[in-house]
């Protein structure tokens, strides 16, 4: 398969929280409008190394990022870079759907009024509806946009945070389990929108669910322990993994 | 032990703990009862007073006015002599030398009480009407029905003779008892029959303003930067400890540090509600910091993640979803210290908001008291009229305690609905 232009590119990066390391040395290529999934078992990393992407770890004060991640050969935490122009660029979905606590429309509407996107009011409706749409929620909501987003059901709700995700227009949309609080149907609906996104973003997802993997990606990296054990395309990896780890992991025998 | 006697027991134990539950409400419910009962019972009849109906004429000749005289003009008027005369025909006595005991069943204020009538109806002149006077206290008292009447006579603050007058007038209907508009508008006075909480009403409103204006902003300011901004390390360790310990400290102790320093120090004028207010935002500040931090603390970080993962800078995510989302709790919290604040008295006693003051204050620099001082005040007073207000001086900052813990349950209610 093909491969598209290098996206994201982290050189030897190694995360701590305060004395305990959470990554060692990693080194990644993500390919551009691909859909690259990330699995491990529970606090190998995978997460930890996404927050890194959109630099959501420099919340955490006693967090150290060493080693570089550059986004289109720019490296993302020199001093020059503004976290603010970062996050716009690379939107994120988190594991539990957290809209705001405003209207559907509002949930919508932030990002883009913050950052000054949409002109007018006639662009705003525009842009709200063009996301919900392109998230397949428009359907379901196009009657109650004023009602609160807390008020959906959680498929909707990590539907409405995607739709809230690409309303800036980003590059790249991390996923962090964005289904693991879903129902079956909710996580279909979700990974057939994955799918479609996949065209126009840079997707990067977290997953626990192989089967996922498998369905919504073309790149996998697999971690362990802070490390990433193999990294390659979906087919190689979950068909004829290189890692004896790997192997053990994806039929189930650790994890 | 076998399976059916433990599933008793634990049945047992369940019944027992409810039992010991609803025990304890009860005898809370009781003391409370057994509070609001004792000081309505005492303090309600403080709404009322006594009045005795008193002829007066207001003779054109004696008065010496012109025609359509001007307010000054009646302002100025010497009424005494015609006041005393009017007193006097209430009820006629043989013996001068007992009129004084018939003038000591009214209020000493009898002068001002029928002047104040005549300027509010000037076209009186050259007529006679019938005005309330306020009776003395030791006759409210009486006709409240708070005097034993049969104790012997050199036991009675009201004579025998005085007696006779009274049960008189009562029998000609002269007596009446009318709405006490004086316990709401007069400062306070020496004689409980004109005292009122008109000035330490003010002088409560003023300092509640003052502790607001100081303290709301720089509470909720500090418990912002705080909890949202500040980087943990030593010395914001240290701030957290150290505020957590003041909203400890005896509020006393913030009436000598208002005493050295705005008193002493800054030379602030005595007895404000300037001072008061300061002195309490002091007290206030960690305890409304406090309710404030835990509020923007219960804010879910995934609200505050979802907001900087949109591209929102810190400032943003705090003030476009955080504060909002605190502000119930943020608000309750304000109006509990202020209520806290609202019922101090320690550190107003130290300032010299104990003070007797007679005018109403009309600006935070004008000597005042406070209604939990004037609280203390009467209660140190012997006259009997000062109990019932005493009494119903506790009403009314418990009416205000009241009101202004249910807005802050009204405010908590009105923003939570907002947001879910």
């Amino acid at each position: 398969m093909k491969s598209n232009k290098i996206k994201i590119s982290s050189k030897n990066l190694n995360v701590y929280y305060g004395q305990k390391q959470a990554l060692f040395d990693v080194n990644l290529d993500l390919h551009e409008k691909e859909v690259t999934a990330l699995i491990g078992p529970s606090g190998c990393g995978k997460s930890t190394f996404i927050r890194c992407i959109n630099r959501m770890n420099d919340v955490i004060d006693i967090c150290k990022v060493e080693g570089t991640i550059k986004i289109d050969e720019v490296d993302i935490n020199s001093k020059k870079i503004d976290v603010v122009q970062l996050r716009e660029k690379v939107g994120m979905v988190f594991q539990k759907p957290n809209p705001f606590p405003k209207s559907i429309y509002d949930n919508i509407a932030y990002a883009p009024t913050i950052h000054g996107i949409a002109q007018n009011k006639n662009d705003m409706d525009q842009l709200v509806e063009n996301c919900l749409k392109k998230a397949a929620l428009w359907n379901e909501v196009k009657d109650r946009l004023n009602e609160p987003g807390t008020s959906l059901s959680g498929g909707q709700q990590q539907r409405l945070c995607i739709a809230r995700a690409i309303s800036v227009n980003p590059e790249v949309i991390l996923m962090d389990e964005p289904c693991s609080a879903l129902d079956p149907i909710a996580t279909a609906k979700i990974e057939e929108l994955i799918d479609e996104l996949r065209g126009t973003y840079t997707i990067v997802i977290v997953t626990h669910s192989m089967a996922q993997a498998v369905r919504v990606s073309q790149k996998t990296g697999f971690f362990h322990l802070g490390k990433l054990i193999e990294f390659g395309t979906t087919e190689k990896i979950f068909k004829n993994p290189s890692n004896n780890m790997t192997q053990d992991y994806i039929t189930g025998r650790f994890g | 032990m076998t399976k059916e006697e433990r599933i008793k027991q634990r049945h047992k134990a369940e019944k027992r703990f409810r039992f010991y539950g609803i025990l304890s409400i009860s005898v809370a419910v009781l003391f409370v009862f057994i509070l609001v009962q004792n000081i309505f019972s005492k303090g309600s009849s403080a709404f009322y007073r006594t009045v005795i109906k008193t002829e007066v004429f207001f003779d054109k000749e004696l008065l010496e006015l012109g025609e359509n005289p001007s307010i000054q003009e009646l302002q100025s008027l010497d009424l005494f002599d015609l006041s005393v005369s009017s007193l006097l025909k209430v009820y006629p006595i043989d013996d001068p030398e007992k009129e004084n005991e018939l003038i000591q069943m009214f209020s000493p204020d009898y002068e001002f009480e029928i002047k104040r009538y005549l300027v509010k109806n000037p076209d009186l002149i050259g007529k006679s009407a019938i005005i309330n006077l306020t009776a003395s206290d030791d006759i409210d008292q009486l006709n409240k029905g708070n005097f034993p009447r049969d104790l012997p006579e050199d036991m009675r603050r009201v004579n025998n003779f005085q007696l006779e007058i009274f049960d008189n007038l009562v029998s000609s209907n002269k007596i009446d008892t009318i709405f006490n508009n004086y316990f709401f508008t007069n400062g306070d006075s020496r004689d409980p029959e004109l005292a009122g909480i008109g000035g330490s009403l003010m002088g409560s409103f003023f300092t509640i303003v003052i502790c607001l204006l100081l303290s709301f902003p720089i509470a909720i300011l500090a418990s912002i930067y705080l909890e949202e901004f500040a980087p943990k390390n030593k010395l914001t360790e240290l701030i957290e400890i150290n505020i957590n310990n003041l909203a400890a400290v005896p509020s006393i102790v913030y009436g000598l540090l208002g005493l050295g320093i705005l008193l002493g120090f800054m030379e602030f004028p005595r007895s404000t509600p300037l001072v008061a207010g300061i002195t309490l935002s002091l007290m206030t500040l960690p305890r409304i910091i406090i309710p404030c931090r835990a509020s923007l603390k219960a804010v879910p970080p995934s609200i505050r993640e979802g907001a900087l993962a949109v591209g929102a800078s810190k400032f943003q995510t705090v003030f476009h979803h955080v504060v909002p989302l605190a502000m119930p709790g943020t608000l309750s919290g304000t109006i509990i210290g202020l209520a806290q604040a609202l019922g101090e008295t320690a550190p107003l006693i130290l300032i010299g908001m104990v003070a007797f003051v007679v005018d109403v204050p009309t600006s935070p620099v004008d000597p005042s008291a406070s209604l939990p001082v004037q609280v203390y005040l009467w209660s140190e007073s012997a006259e009997r009229g000062f109990v019932e207000k005493t009494s119903a001086t506790i009403m009314m900052l418990l009416i205000f305690l009241i009101v202004m813990n249910f807005i802050a349950v009204y405010l908590r209610q009105k923003f939570e609905r907002k947001w879910n």
